[in-house]
């Protein structure tokens, strides 16, 4: 295809792109104006139905939880999926990483990063808690807390070593978080059964709204979520950081 | 308020074309970082600070983190081939 016949097709096809692009913004609702009445009836009753304060905490954990069990599963999978796409093959070789390498060794990590980074661990790890605990009263939750527990094995590795990142990072008690995490979300969802309601029906008391220990199952939701995204997330880290920095030795089973 | 979300709108347009414009895979995972911390501060304008949350812990962190290790990985491996000769 010459340049010429290249453009031609191009402008042919923006034009039928941008034209129905047009058409749908004219559409559109204004701006700023909100047309479907379930943001409004939430709104409305999810403070006195559920005593969360978070109403968003409310659609995700409560009203819509099968679709959030679902998401949750996908990430699951995904990391499932890196680990196994990452795992040692038949084949490769140790090899020292760059910074080894005589003539390229890179300098080492400053002091001002290493205290940065050491100085903020344990606010960031005190935060991340703080955000999955009090997901149900305020923005946060155990997606946004459980990525934020995960940087701090990042600020780790930034402040030390990789060697330390592994001797902090016990793979056991990462799995362990992982499917724990995993399996409390369905858990959670069973105790409704067992409570004979429906699965992932609000069963446990709901308390009052704006207490720690308010909103029934949404909290406990909120943990198993943290722990699962907090695990899966040390784990993607680590499986790429071992694939940049330290390659496997020659007959280590992983 | 209206000015504050025209402001962000900008910033957000001027934050995507520069993450399109820059062509170095590894200044484009930093500049693809800062754009993340944008759309959250888009988010949290518009008052959907749940998100906001998500979108810097993803978009500001994770994201770029994953693109930067996967490019270490690839120049290392390019190292690699040079010296197996084969």
């Amino acid at each position: 295809m010459t340049p010429a016949v290249r453009r031609r097709v191009f402008l042919a096809a923006a034009v039928v792109a941008g034209g129905l692009l047009l058409w749908g913004l004219t559409g559109l609702p204004d701006y700023g104006v909100y047309v479907g009445p379930y943001g409004d009836v939430l709104n409305a009753v999810a403070v006195g139905e559920r005593k969360a304060t978070n109403v968003v905490a409310a659609v995700t954990f409560d009203y819509r939880g099968v679709d959030t069990m679902g998401e949750e599963f996908i990430l699951f999978a995904a990391v499932v999926g890196v680990a196994i796409v990452l795992r040692a093959q038949r084949g490769e070789t140790e090899q020292p990483p760059d910074e080894d390498a005589a003539d390229r060794r890179a300098p080492g990590t400053s002091n001002a990063v290493r205290v940065l980074g050491l100085a903020l661990l344990g606010p960031v790890v005190l935060f991340g808690i703080y955000v999955v605990a009090h997901g149900h009263l305020s923005p946060g939750g155990g997606f946004q807390g459980g990525v934020v527990l995960a940087t701090a094995a990042l600020l780790v590795y930034l402040s030390g070593e990789y060697v330390t990142l592994r001797r902090v990072r016990p793979v056991a008690l990462i799995d362990l978080s992982e499917s724990t995490g995993a399996a409390g979300y369905v858990a959670v969802g069973l105790l409704g059964l067992a409570a004979g309601a429906a699965f992932l029906e609000n069963v446990l008391p709901l308390g009052r709204p704006g207490a720690l220990l308010s909103a029934g199952t949404i909290p406990l939701i909120n943990l198993s979520v943290g722990l699962e995204v907090a695990g899966g997330f040390v784990l993607l880290l680590s499986e790429f950081l071992e694939q940049t920095l330290v390659l496997r030795r020659p007959g280590e089973v992983t | 308020m209206i000015v504050l979300e025209a402001a962000v709108f900008l910033l957000v347009a001027a934050g995507g074309t520069a993450v399109a414009l820059t062509r170095d895979p590894l200044n484009q995972a930093i500049v693809a970082s800062f754009y993340g911390l944008i759309l959250g501060i888009m988010f949290l304008v518009f008052q959907a600070p749940d998100v906001a949350l998500s979108q810097i812990t993803v978009g500001a962190v994770a994201l770029p983190l994953m693109i930067v290790l996967a490019l270490a990985k690839v120049r290392a491996l390019a190292g690699g081939r040079k010296d197996d000769a084969g």
